[in-house]
């Protein structure tokens, strides 16, 4: 009796349940496909007009770049001075930035902070930091400063300050302040403190958050090369507008940076792996 | 005697990690100095505009006003960035321009005036002194010598930069003085709506009671139309991009994250028993991913043409190889206890992943779309001015017009704004849905 009475109940909320499911599915649903309909609506060339023509241009490129395969390798080593420029401004902007992100990480984290009451106007700071896209600051640099790396290089720093700050901060929420009250004890300053209190706890995860973010980075940079920051993306944005005759230097910069993308993506991907590992080793007690 | 031996590995430890910790900060400065070495950090000084910035800076927030005289038919004109479409009436010219169409006087801060006469000279009227500048036919003619360091003198043009950002400019073709104002001009309604130049509190009271401006529409429906359609700042444009920006980061989003769903389970070891299988959808994500989404977009957009189209199958493809790494790993860490649970009933492997695998891994997957969504309406944004749809192609069309900069500024602001509330609303739902 009683049993049929709670079965009953359970099966109504399941219906319940499953009801709501179906229907945010369904509300999911029309919203994904009454937005691809208006995206392809207000496209100049509509879907399924172009989907045939999806392959023309990798395979101009392709086969082009196939007949002169020989003359590859001499575009790559012409277009490698601006790789490594590109690589510079992905690695300098995440070096500034995680520097910058650090500082901000402290300042911002309750109980790390030196004013904490200041501690929300830094959160602030850093969510607004994050919401700048790349882009716009480059845009408005390269009109003070002129086109090249530098106006790149304060472009991306800016938005990883924000987006690396944020990231440290909840690792640092999570450090034992037990070292800091130790230092504290024996009457060390704050940024000694933070030097040997901190930074040893957290420097593994900061390490690898910086890993991803440099690889994200090096997309960045290439983008704000294509809207003329310099780098591989500005020499990409020459080589497409020769056009055809000229596919072999446009593939071979292709090549380079897809290359660079895939490399730096598995070889960050193998180094986090290593340093959280490593960390969950050391927890274990298996390093001193 | 023992405490020093016992000492002895501590100590060679700890001199090891100061190595590291005063030698890592050398590294880095060490970088540093050879990137900026590299990128001609010292040659920059030289290469920057920092007048295009002071430019920038005062454009952000004022805005000028332009009294012209076109010298070869004589007519005078007042108006707003000197913009056709913002040309002030008689009527409704600021209080400051007096005379008519032939004759203009022109009060400018801290008791400068400049008079336009019906005979084309020029007069500006300093607290030091009295200047005249005559257009002729084939130049210009000043009737003094010692030109103030404020002005700039030659054959053909008269210029003078004058207090608080205004300036007169005088050359064969015309005379033109311009003086600036705090703010946005005609953010609200353009010089055409019959509301422009009303306060606040008349606004408001011809909202509520006031007689019908237009007899055909309320008045509270007239400012909303003229709002909307205001000929300068077009807001509903930037509204409809503003969506479209955000349109192409859901689309490609959610679009990449139902697509990687089925191709995640090739991908996942303990789903995809063959090696080969596993390997080809890895390399396949792989692949997605590191072609990036600037290559997709100029791939796409040669197909498509530009459009939101475009930028919203750029981010699906880069994001479907993302999220089906991300998925993949998220498969490979679920409990296996449910799984044999249900397979101990009979269930076939539809049901099994019905019941026991997408219950242990929507939350992550869920979390994951909506935290990618917020960025992606950044990516969004930079795709928009590649591919030209979007927020980003008005910040990049204003950007190359180096003229509407507080458009820019508009722009910048409502990008953030637009980020910012993604964010939020990406970590309310992320929380919500978290907790059940």
């Amino acid at each position: 009796m009683t049993a049929d009475r709670i079965a009953a109940t359970y099966h109504a909320q399941l219906a319940r349940r499953r009801a709501y499911g179906t229907v945010l599915w369904a509300i999911f649903a029309a919203l994904l496909v009454a937005g691809f309909d208006m995206a392809n609506r207000r496209n100049a060339g509509g879907f399924l007009q172009g989907l045939p023509s999806v392959l023309d241009y990798p395979d101009a490129l392709i086969s082009e770049a196939w007949q002169k395969a020989g003359a590859l390798p001499g575009h790559m080593w012409r277009a490698l001075p601006s790789l490594v420029e590109t690589l510079n401004i992905a690695a300098a902007s995440t070096l500034l930035g995680a520097i910058g992100g650090g500082i901000m990480a402290l300042l911002a984290t309750p109980g790390l902070a030196p004013w904490p009451r200041l501690v929300p106007l830094f959160r602030r700071l850093l969510d607004i930091a994050r919401a700048i896209p790349e882009l716009v600051i480059a845009l408005v640099l390269i009109f003070v400063l002129g086109g090249g790396p530098v106006p790149a290089v304060i472009a991306i720093s800016f938005h990883t300050v924000g987006a690396l700050g944020k990231l440290f901060s909840e690792v640092a929420e999570n450090a034992s302040l037990k070292p800091v009250e130790g230092l504290e004890s024996v009457g060390a300053s704050w940024p000694q403190r933070i030097w040997f209190g901190v930074i040893p706890q957290v420097a593994p995860n900061w390490a690898s958050y910086m890993m991803l973010r440099f690889e994200i980075n090096i997309r960045a940079s290439a983008i704000l090369g294509f809207v003329g920051a310099g780098g591989i993306g500005y020499e990409l944005r020459n080589a497409i507008s020769w056009g055809q005759g000229r596919y072999d230097a446009a593939m071979a910069i292709f090549l380079m940076l897809f290359v660079t993308i895939v490399l730096f993506d598995q070889l960050t991907s193998v180094a986090r792996n290593r340093l959280v590992r490593g960390q969950e080793h050391g927890e274990k007690g298996g390093r001193i | 005697m023992t405490v020093t031996t016992t000492n002895h590995p501590v100590h060679a430890m700890m001199s090891r990690k100061r190595m590291i910790s005063l030698g890592l900060p050398v590294v880095v400065l060490a970088y540093l100095v050879y990137v900026a070495v590299a990128f001609d950090l010292g040659g920059l000084a030289g290469r920057a505009r920092l007048d295009n910035g002071a430019l920038l800076m005062r454009d952000f927030w004022s805005y000028k006003i332009h009294v012209t005289r076109d010298n070869r038919s004589g007519e005078i004109s007042s108006a707003i960035e000197g913009m056709r479409n913002a040309t002030f009436s008689a009527g409704n010219r600021p209080d400051w321009i007096s005379g008519n169409q032939n004759f203009a006087r022109v009060e400018l801060p801290q008791g400068h005036v400049v008079d336009f006469a019906p005979d084309g000279l020029v007069t500006l009227i300093t607290p030091d002194g009295r200047y005249r500048i005559r257009p002729t036919g084939s130049g210009i003619q000043t009737d003094f010598t010692d030109a103030p360091p404020n002005f700039s003198v030659s054959d053909n043009r008269f210029s003078a930069d004058l207090p608080e950002g205004a300036r007169l400019t005088v050359t064969r073709a015309r005379s033109e003085v311009f003086r600036r104002h705090a703010g946005w001009e005609l953010f609200f309604f353009d010089l055409s709506s019959p509301f422009y130049g009303k306060s606040w509190a008349e606004l408001a009271a011809l909202a509520v009671s006031g007689d019908r401006v237009d007899p055909e529409h309320s008045n509270l429906a007239g400012m909303g139309r003229d709002f909307w359609n205001n000929g300068i700042w077009h807001h509903g444009d930037v509204a409809w991009a503003i969506f479209e920006t955000i349109l192409m980061a859901f689309l490609g989003t959610f679009g990449a994250g139902l697509v990687a769903l089925p191709l995640a389970f090739m991908a996942a070891s303990n789903f995809a028993p063959l090696v080969l299988m596993r390997q080809a959808a890895r390399r396949f994500f792989d692949l997605l991913r590191g072609v990036d989404a600037l290559i997709w977009t100029i791939i796409l957009s040669r197909a498509f043409g530009p459009g939101p189209l475009t930028g919203s199958l750029a981010i699906l493809l880069t994001e479907t190889g993302t999220f089906g790494k991300l998925f993949s790993e998220a498969l490979e860490n679920i409990d296996e206890k449910p799984v044999e649970g249900l397979r101990s009933t009979g269930a076939g492997p539809v049901q099994r992943i019905r019941w026991a695998v997408m219950p242990q891994v929507s939350p992550v997957i869920l979390s994951q779309l909506l935290y990618y969504f917020e960025s992606n309406t950044r990516s969004a944004t930079v795709i928009g001015a590649i591919t030209g749809g979007g927020i980003g192609l008005l910040l990049m069309q204003a950007m190359q017009t180096q003229k509407d900069w507080e458009h820019v500024a508009y722009y910048i602001l409502l990008i953030v704004v637009m980020v910012m509330a993604m964010d939020w609303l990406s970590g309310r739902l992320r929380a919500r849905l978290i907790r059940g």
